[in-house]
Parts: C-alpha cells; sequence; structure tokens
C-alpha cells in the first residue's frame, strides 16, 4: 500500500511541476492546505442544502443532524446528474443560490471545476489530513492534482471485475478467462454453444473508459495549462481492436444495456459474463433473478498474463458548490458523510453505494457471502480490485459530449459502418473541437 | 371515400394509439421480474393482486411521496387552469369587445407568444425567479402556469362570435356594470370557449416538465410528471422502482382521461367555433 501511495503523490507532483513552470515540487499531503483560500467556520447554527440522488440520503442525515443541532443539513433528492440535475447546478451557480453541497460523479468534477463552480476546500479544518482515508485514485480525481486544492470528498467508487455464470462454465468445461485473450477464445466456444459470452454496451462509453483504464490508458491529461486528449493512445487502441474484432466475428451481443430485454438475456442465461463494477451486482440479482445461485465474481481478464489491474465505472464525490456561504460547515459535513462508519452503512444499505473510504473493507455488509452468487464472498473481489485501479486516470471537461459522439461512432460500428476506432478518432476531434469553441486551451 | 374505408384507417389509428396505453395497463400488473419474462401485451395469471400490491408500494414508497406529488399536480394544473382560464377570457373579451388604441397590437404580441416553446422560457424564467427568491417554491411553478396565450386567442375568437354587441348595449342600459356584465352574460355565452381553454391549460400543466425541472430541487414539491422522471432515473440504482414507475405512470394519466370524458361535450364545439373563424 505504502509504495502505492508514494506513486499517486509523485504522479499529482509531476503534473502540478509543469503547472508552476520547473519549480521543484516534492510537495506532500500535509502542505496541501497552505495555499488553500482561508476557510473560517461561521458564528451560530447554520443551515445547508445537499442535492443528491443517491435513495436513502435524508435517513443518513437524520444521523447528523441530531448530533449536531448548530450545522443543520436539508437533503433534495432530483433525478441523476446527467439527466437535469447537472444542469441545474450550473443555472443555481449562475444564478448565485445553488445549494451548498452537490453529488457530482467523478467523470463531471472536471466540467464543473473548469466552469469555475467548485469551492476549494482544502483550506478547511481536517480537509487536508483526511486524503489516507480514501482509496488514493479516489482522491486523485477530486484534487486534479493541483497543488493546494481539493474540490469535493470523494463518495463511493465503482471498481470492476467479472461476474460470470459458473455453473455454465463448468458444464461446458470451458476454463474462466483470466487474461482478456483467454476471454476471446472462450468466447468462441461459448458461440458454438448458442450464447454470448457477454453484451457490448455501446451507449455506456464509461465502461468502455474502465476498460482503457484498466489497460493503462489516458483519455485526458492536464498540465494546468492546456488539456491533452487523447481518446486514440496504444491502450485505447488496443482494447478498442479487441471488441472490434469480437463484434465482427458476431461474439457478442448488442442489446442496449439495463434494458428489459437486456436483462432478459441475462436471465435466460444467454450471457455468460458480464464484466461490470461492484453496483453491478444489485443490477444482476434484480434482473435476472431466475439465475440465482449460479454466479460467481472473478477479477477482471488481465492484458498480461499474471497481472491485477481493475478499471473502474462509475463513482460520486460530495462537493462544495461555489458560492456556499459556509463551506467550512459544509465540508465538515462531507467528510463526516463519507468516512463515519455508522452513515457508510447506512448509505450502504438504503443506497446501494460502495463507499470511497477505504474503511469501507470492514463494513459489516461485504463481509459474508452473497447468496445470489453462490455464497461467495464477493466484496473481497472487489476490495482487491479497487485496490489495484490506476490511481493516475483523469477525465476530461466535456465528458457529455465526448460520451454522445464515442457512443454514436459505437453505434454505427455496430451496425456495420465504421469501426470502434473510428468512433475513438471522430470523438477525439469532436472534443478537441469542443474545447476550442468553449475556449478551453487544447495541446495538439 | 367509402364508410368502411373510413372506418378501417380510424381502426388503425385507435389501435395505434392505444396499443401503449394497453402496455402501460398490463404491464402495471407485473412484478418486476414478470416485466421481462411474460408476454408483454397480455396479463398474468395474478394479475390482480400483483396490481394491488404494485399499487400498494406506490403509495407507501418513501413515505407516501407518490400521493403528494399527485397532489402537487392537482394544485398546480387545477388552481393554475381555473385562475389561467379566467385571465384569458377576460383579456380576449376585452380585446374583442372594447375598441381602444393599440388593440391590434396587443392582441399580435399576445399571438406571437403561442410561438414561443414554453421550454425555451424556462431558464430565463429561473433567472428572474432567482433574482425574487422564489427559486424552489410553489409559485414558480404555479405563476408562469398561469398565462395562456393561445386561451386569449381562443377567447376573442369565441367573444367576438357568440356574445352580442346588442345584448352589451342592453345590459348597459339596464344599468349593469361592466364587470357584472361580463360575468353574468358574456361568460355563460363563451362556456365552451372557456372549457375547451381550461382543459388545454389543464393538459398543459399537468404535463409540463420542463419548468418544474429547473425551479424545483425539493421532490416534496415536484409534479407527478418530474417526480416519475426522478424515479425513472434511479432504477439502474434501485430496480424495484422500474414497477413502480410503470403503475405511476398509469395512474398519473387517469385525471387527464377523466377530465377528457367529463368535459368532452363542451370541449367539441368550442374548438369548432374557434376554427371556423
Amino acid at each position: 500500500m505504502r509504495a502505492h501511495y508514494g506513486k499517486v503523490t509523485a504522479a499529482f507532483a509531476m503534473i502540478s511541476a509543469l503547472a508552476l513552470s520547473g519549480c521543484s515540487a516534492g510537495g506532500d499531503s500535509t502542505e496541501a492546505g497552505a495555499e488553500a483560500a482561508p476557510c473560517e467556520a461561521s458564528e451560530g447554527p447554520v443551515t445547508l442544502n445537499f442535492t443528491t440522488w443517491v435513495p436513502g440520503m435524508d435517513k443518513v442525515v437524520e444521523l447528523w443532524n441530531a448530533e449536531n443541532p448548530e450545522i443543520q443539513v436539508e437533503v433534495q433528492t432530483g433525478p441523476n446528474g446527467n439527466s437535469g440535475t447537472y444542469q441545474n447546478f450550473f443555472n443555481q451557480i449562475q444564478a448565485g443560490n445553488a445549494p451548498d453541497l452537490g453529488q457530482v460523479e467523478y467523470d463531471a468534477l472536471p466540467n464543473f471545476r473548469v466552469q469555475d463552480g467548485l469551492e476549494n476546500i482544502a483550506g478547511c479544518e481536517g480537509v487536508a489530513d483526511a486524503q489516507d482515508q480514501f482509496v488514493d485514485w479516489t482522491w486523485g480525481q477530486v484534487t486534479f492534482g493541483e497543488e493546494g486544492s481539493v474540490y469535493a470528498v470523494p463518495q463511493d467508487s465503482g471498481p470492476m471485475a467479472m461476474y460470470y455464470r459458473a455453473d455454465l462454465f463448468e458444464q461446458a468445461g470451458i476454463e474462466v478467462p483470466t487474461t482478456w485473450e483467454e476471454y476471446a477464445a472462450a468466447a468462441e466456444q461459448i458461440k458454438a454453444q448458442g450464447s454470448f459470452i457477454t453484451n457490448f454496451p455501446k451507449s455506456d462509453v464509461n465502461w468502455f473508459a474502465g476498460m482503457v483504464w484498466q489497460n493503462g490508458g489516458q483519455w485526458f491529461a492536464n498540465d494546468g495549462e492546456s488539456w491533452d486528449v487523447n481518446l486514440t493512445s496504444p491502450e485505447s487502441e488496443e482494447v478498442a481492436t479487441y471488441w472490434q474484432d469480437l463484434l465482427s466475428k458476431d461474439l457478442v451481443s448488442t442489446l442496449p444495456s439495463f434494458s428489459d430485454e437486456w436483462n432478459a438475456s441475462f436471465n435466460e442465461g444467454q450471457q455468460w459474463t458480464w464484466v461490470s463494477a461492484v453496483w453491478g451486482a444489485t443490477t444482476l440479482s434484480t434482473g435476472a433473478p431466475d439465475t440465482a445461485g449460479k454466479w460467481a465474481v472473478a477479477p477482471m481478464p488481465q492484458w498480461e498474463d499474471g497481472g491485477n489491474a481493475a478499471g473502474n465505472w462509475g463513482g460520486s464525490s460530495t462537493a462544495v458548490l461555489k458560492g456556499s456561504d459556509h463551506p467550512a460547515e459544509a465540508a465538515k459535513f462531507a467528510l463526516w458523510l463519507n468516512t463515519d462508519p455508522e452513515a457508510l452503512a447506512l448509505a450502504n444499505e438504503l443506497g446501494g453505494i460502495y463507499p470511497a473510504a477505504k474503511s469501507a473493507t470492514e463494513l459489516e455488509a461485504f463481509a459474508g457471502g452473497v447468496d445470489y452468487y453462490g455464497g461467495q464472498k464477493i466484496y473481497d473481489v472487489f476490495a482487491d480490485a479497487s485496490a489495484n485501479v490506476n490511481p493516475d486516470f483523469t477525465w476530461g471537461p466535456t465528458m457529455t459530449q465526448t460520451y454522445t459522439d464515442v457512443s454514436d461512432g459505437f453505434g454505427a460500428a455496430i451496425g456495420g459502418s465504421g469501426t470502434l476506432m473510428d468512433a475513438l478518432e471522430n470523438g477525439q476531434q469532436k472534443t478537441i473541437d469542443s474545447l476550442k469553441s468553449q475556449s478551453i486551451p487544447v495541446s495538439e | 371515400m367509402s364508410r368502411s374505408a373510413a372506418m378501417l384507417i380510424m381502426g388503425v389509428f385507435t389501435l395505434y394509439f392505444l396499443t401503449p396505453i394497453w402496455w402501460l395497463l398490463t404491464t402495471s400488473t407485473k412484478t418486476g421480474g414478470e416485466i421481462t419474462s411474460t408476454a408483454p401485451l397480455w396479463f398474468t395469471a395474478n394479475s390482480a393482486g400483483t396490481f394491488l400490491t404494485n399499487l400498494g408500494r406506490l403509495f407507501t414508497y418513501g413515505d407516501g411521496l407518490f400521493g403528494r406529488w399527485l397532489l402537487n399536480s392537482a394544485l398546480y394544473a387545477g388552481v393554475g387552469a381555473l385562475i389561467g382560464t379566467v385571465i384569458a377570457a377576460m383579456c380576449g373579451y376585452a380585446l374583442a369587445k372594447y375598441e381602444f388604441r393599440g388593440r391590434e397590437a396587443i392582441f399580435n404580441i399576445v399571438l406571437s407568444g403561442v410561438l414561443v416553446p414554453a421550454t425555451a422560457l424556462a431558464l430565463p424564467l429561473f433567472l428572474i425567479f432567482s433574482r425574487v427568491e422564489l427559486t424552489n417554491t410553489m409559485w414558480a411553478v404555479f405563476l408562469p402556469s398561469l398565462v395562456s396565450p393561445f386561451g386569449v386567442y381562443l377567447a376573442r375568437i369565441y367573444a367576438a362570435a357568440s356574445v352580442p354587441g346588442e345584448l352589451l348595449e342592453a345590459a348597459r342600459l339596464d344599468g349593469s356594470g361592466e364587470i357584472r356584465t361580463f360575468f353574468t352574460v358574456s361568460t355563460r355565452l363563451m362556456a365552451p370557449a372557456l372549457v375547451t381553454i381550461f382543459l388545454f391549460q389543464f393538459v398543459a400543466i399537468w404535463n409540463n416538465f420542463f419548468l418544474p425541472l429547473i425551479m424545483l430541487r425539493d421532490q416534496v414539491l415536484f409534479p407527478v410528471t418530474l417526480g416519475l422522471y426522478a424515479w425513472n432515473s434511479q432504477i439502474s440504482q434501485i430496480p424495484e422502482l422500474r414497477s413502480l414507475v410503470i403503475v405511476g405512470a398509469l395512474v398519473s394519466i387517469l385525471p387527464l382521461i377523466i377530465a377528457f370524458l367529463a368535459l368532452q361535450r363542451f370541449w367539441s364545439s368550442g374548438l369548432g367555433a374557434g376554427g371556423v373563424k
């Protein structure tokens, strides 16, 4: 763990070094708060507004309100971020009446940062010291590698692994794949049995990004001055070529994810594996109830034999939005919400979140075996995956646009015109155009 | 065209429009798992029981949030349409029956409002309401719902056609004030148009989605459309919401169906009058 941690700091230091154009940067986390704006506590009782779409969050907040009469939090729940809540945040920030705290997914954070929608809470009491309590890569997501900056507190994450039909693999005498090469070979054998090894989700571009993430690829980088867009890196190309091959040979289905037919396909045993995030465990058990007890979870197949890299799909932070009158109290609440064992346990129970706090692995909910997965302790697999997620992954500031353009290209590739790689190349160009049109500096 | 050909075409279109509603009806009688595993357009063996269970869960989930949403929608749409109709009727009546300078100019300005989609006005409205600190309140949805340019247009056309000037003269000679004449004589003559305006407004406010989406943060204030949308966006996290969204959608269209059937007679005669002029 220690070595891993060093890598993170080194990576951030490198980015900061570029930003400060050559200043030597050996700063560690304890210095982080030094440059941040002062963050002073308000006098007297305060009321904070918190907008989220995690179900049951109001119950979690009741715990806090009972213990903190001076800092009362009011929860508003609405549609999830991309279904309108982010746009509302931007409107409200512009009008000066945004909630103090808002749920923001990691891939949307850079957009808020670029539009100056976040308060820097690094100077608030306890924030800089909290770094150790969170899974390394999630902390990188909320600091953007900027020196002396923390813009949100990590809430949850989606480390990825492979759900697979243990019974079907055993009956067919096929080895459970541990590398992508084996996975492709298994796909052929499963196709011969009349089923699919998995479904390719054309509209879940963030799933695809998770695959690239596992392969050590980077889609975006920011040196503090301009953005580097790199959807077509060699790692990205390797992933795209791999799935294009499976698609061309008709070895994977292309149903719309999370649709009724998609659920039915899993429920009827048409799908043998699903490489997905930890939250997928519930999706699967409710969407495919007839296959209870037949599933198991293994680490993601690897690009290199004997590797242990994992990708990540999803996850959110609790951000203090620009214009909050009480950033100190808001930061205090956000830290409690995402580290307090009782709060985490309840948020998991009611909202199904997989906390970004390292202590999450100690939660009772993740300790035992899960019946749906044949009694396997599946959360151990995800805890390992979480520790093996590459900490250097940066999202771009216009992910909604990038997702849409790449997804359109994926759809076309599935329809037979172009390839996944063409889609990435097109997405690359569209993203650069979009950044330029918003006057966001891009390096080419 | 022969009668049977006309019937055939109407039959096809009726089927086309009713199929989604039929699907909604059958699907709301299924559990989450049955939605994908049973025939989509037919019931299951224990449909009635499941339907009642779904209905019970719908109204108890989240401390009875859905009931609250229905009440909100009824309030926004019912009261909003009522007041909106009165305003539109008075405005249209004044434009039809009184001569004053700038009358046509005002009418044309109001009419141009028909061309501006409500969606385009939502963001400016949000910024205005932010200034007066009324966002995230009932007023933020209620006040913008009161105006209906189309209602004014319809009221003017209908008043011009159905309220004779001689009758107003007679009322004046008998000593009735203008306001009293409007409410006791003119509104009765305009009744079919008023019902039409009311229905239009009611449906428009009931189905209004974008304005509440932008204005409201507190889900206790949501109308039923926005509430169902919020639930629907959470299905990947809470799959049990799937069946609630479906049965909720069914319940949410019932008031519209009832309003249409109850006011149908007036509705059609009002539309006809507007169309001819």
